[in-house]
């Protein structure tokens, strides 16, 4: 495994909810981040944001690592979940608050 | 190069030809758009393998040619 990809594994899996992504939590610089942070602030539960557009090869890298084309990217506990359009349509059916909760990630009251 | 609707409905019904597609342009700009996929092809699979099917019907131009491409799958109801 190359060095960012064994990085990128480390990140996925040493925090429960991670968010590839564009810019950052605070300052997302891509509409389709934009919307995940948002639906993840509003549901509530604590997450690692990681800004893909720090490094080409962090870019490429998440692309590569979970054969999927598009950034944000969203892990938990280790497993792809889906990009923006996955957790969208999601977190409009509440699937996704149950599937945290199957999870065991609990949302702040 | 932006890609236009015809042309990824093309693709997509290329690879999954029972299809339904539906390409709306979101901005008007020929760069913006969602897609709607119907396919019995996505029966019992999970949202991110349908996704993955769809990528894959389009040949590596998602991220690329394509950054901007809301999709919407599921099987016929």
């Amino acid at each position: 495994m190359s060095e960012v990809q064994s990085w990128i594994d480390n990140a996925v899996k040493n925090h429960d909810v991670v968010l590839f992504m564009k810019g950052t939590p605070s300052f997302p610089q891509c509409g389709f981040s934009g919307q995940v942070v948002q639906i993840l602030d509003y549901i509530g539960v604590e997450y690692q944001g990681v800004n893909v557009l720090e490094s080409d090869d962090l870019r490429q890298g998440i692309k590569d690592y979970s054969n999927w084309p598009t950034v944000p990217q969203l892990y938990v506990k280790g497993e792809f979940v889906g990009g923006c359009d996955i957790v969208r349509e999601m977190f409009q059916a509440e699937e996704l608050q149950s599937y945290m909760a199957e999870k065991g990630i609990s949302a702040a009251s | 190069m932006p890609m236009d609707a015809r042309e990824i409905e093309t693709m997509i019904r290329d690879a999954l030809p029972d299809a339904t597609v539906e390409i709306k342009d979101l901005a008007g700009d020929g760069d913006h758009y969602a897609a709607i996929v119907v396919s019995e092809q996505f029966r019992g699979k999970t949202r991110v393998q349908q996704h993955q099917m769809v990528y894959e019907a389009l040949k590596g131009n998602m991220g690329g040619a394509l950054h901007a491409l809301a999709l919407q799958t599921s099987a016929p109801s």
